[in-house]
């Protein structure tokens, strides 16, 4: 016990002297430097917490010490040794806690590709205003194109029915089918609708130059959403460790805990899954064929 | 044909639009959630449904079942287009009574197709 003890004033004088440094950062926001201090802490507090195996070869350990003492009848030993239990778990949880918050502040940082200087980088909201950012570009993209196309389509339609008048007329020209007069009208049409045609060809052209131009929008978003794909994965993962973790401090423990798998399903059904991104699953239909045979098999 | 276009991205609102004009009809309503649709079709003398599944607030299959269960409203065609593509789902639509079931991405002749065939059974 001695040795804890002189362990804890040690971690007291440095909290004492870190303390006031630590404030002045997350005032002026330097968080980066604020957590270094944070883990320095954190490594003074658990010195003898060197890896997972250590932790649970420690709590082995006390666990047959605290069995002994039971036995024993020496019950305010006994107490002693759960706290000492108890605090060597919760060290390792805050240990593992300080390292995904570091992770995650790392993640997060590295998330940005144009940060704009004075703006707090630290900021989650960050993630969720870029994903802002991809719906904005894609509504703005599909917009500007249904704009062009809802213009050329009458554009386009008015050229193909003049067309096909002029065509019905030139057959008869060709039959000599026509009067004179006939004729002239038809010469004069011919020459509007040759104006007509290089004009309405040259906005056609253009439009689509446009609706071209206006799928640009892929590159960029992609770039953002992988940026965000790789976050998810890195705090995923970070997260997976955490359950590791705490699934090892359990064990020992002896605390069990099942989860609602099948509730959650049947949720999902009723909220709805999104799109399916891999269609070769067997509950997936992978094509509206899949669908309609589906629902054929069904009565309709 | 009073139509209802059910569906949270207005870009798709306006795709199903553009589709159903083409086909000739030009009668079409926009709501953004059942919520804001279920309103409209109390008030509204629709013939016809376009619903998304996924949607915020009311769901489109919570819609559904809802006009199911409506004595005045129970016999409106729905037609479900939608990314979701779960079988368990297109089950679980044709048992709340779904008339046309069209997954996303979809071409502008897979929903013809099955407006037509609604209208086809509705009226014969």
């Amino acid at each position: 016990m001695s040795e804890s003890t002189s362990e804890s004033e040690e971690f007291e004088a440095l909290l004492r002297q870190k303390a006031p440094i630590l404030a002045q950062c997350v005032d002026s926001g330097n968080i980066d430097e604020a957590i270094n201090i944070l883990m320095e802490l954190q490594h003074a507090q658990t010195p003898q917490i060197k890896d997972e195996k250590n932790v649970m070869q420690t709590l082995s350990d006390k666990a047959l010490i605290l069995h002994d003492q039971i036995n024993d009848g020496e019950y305010e030993t006994a107490l002693v040794t759960l706290r000492e239990m108890l605090n060597l778990r919760d060290r390792g949880l805050y240990q593992e806690v300080g390292r995904l918050t570091r992770a995650l502040h790392n993640a997060i940082t590295n998330f940005h590709i144009d940060y704009v200087s004075g703006k707090d980088p630290s900021d989650m909201s960050e993630a969720t205003d870029r994903l802002d950012y991809v719906v904005q570009m894609t509504d703005k993209a599909a917009n500007r194109t249904l704009d062009l196309v809802e213009e050329s389509l009458p554009v386009a339609d008015a050229l193909k029915n003049e067309a096909s008048e002029l065509k019905k007329q030139w057959e008869r020209l060709i039959a000599r089918d026509m009067t004179p007069d006939e004729f002239r009208n038809l010469y004069w049409r011919l020459d509007k609708y040759f104006k007509q045609l290089d004009q309405d060809a040259t906005t056609l052209s253009g439009n689509m130059t446009e609706i071209l131009m206006a799928q640009d929008f892929q590159d960029l978003t992609g770039q953002v959403i992988n940026k965000v794909t790789g976050l998810v994965k890195e705090v995923e993962s970070s997260l997976v460790d955490l359950v590791f973790m705490a699934s090892q401090v359990e064990t020992i423990t002896g605390i069990v805990t099942k989860g609602k798998e099948e509730e959650i399903q049947v949720d999902m059904n009723m909220k709805g899954h999104g799109p399916q991104i891999n269609t070769n699953q067997d509950d997936v239909v992978s094509s509206q064929d899949d669908v309609d045979d589906l629902l054929s098999s069904l009565g309709f | 044909m009073k139509i209802l276009v059910v569906d949270d991205f207005s870009t798709m609102r306006r795709i199903v639009k553009n589709l159903l004009r083409d086909l000739g009809f030009t009668n079409t309503y926009e709501a953004d959630d059942g919520s804001t649709a279920w309103p409209m079709l109390q008030s509204g003398d629709f013939d016809f449904v376009v619903t998304d599944w996924n949607m915020p607030g009311m769901t489109g299959i919570e819609l559904l079942q809802k006009i199911r269960a409506d004595e005045r409203l129970k016999t409106i065609p729905v037609l479900m287009v939608t990314a979701e593509a779960k079988r368990d789902q297109i089950v679980a639509a044709a048992q709340a009574g779904v008339n046309g079931y069209v997954v996303k991405p979809f071409t502008a002749a897979a929903l013809k197709e099955k407006i037509e065939k609604i209208f086809e059974r509705v009226d014969g």
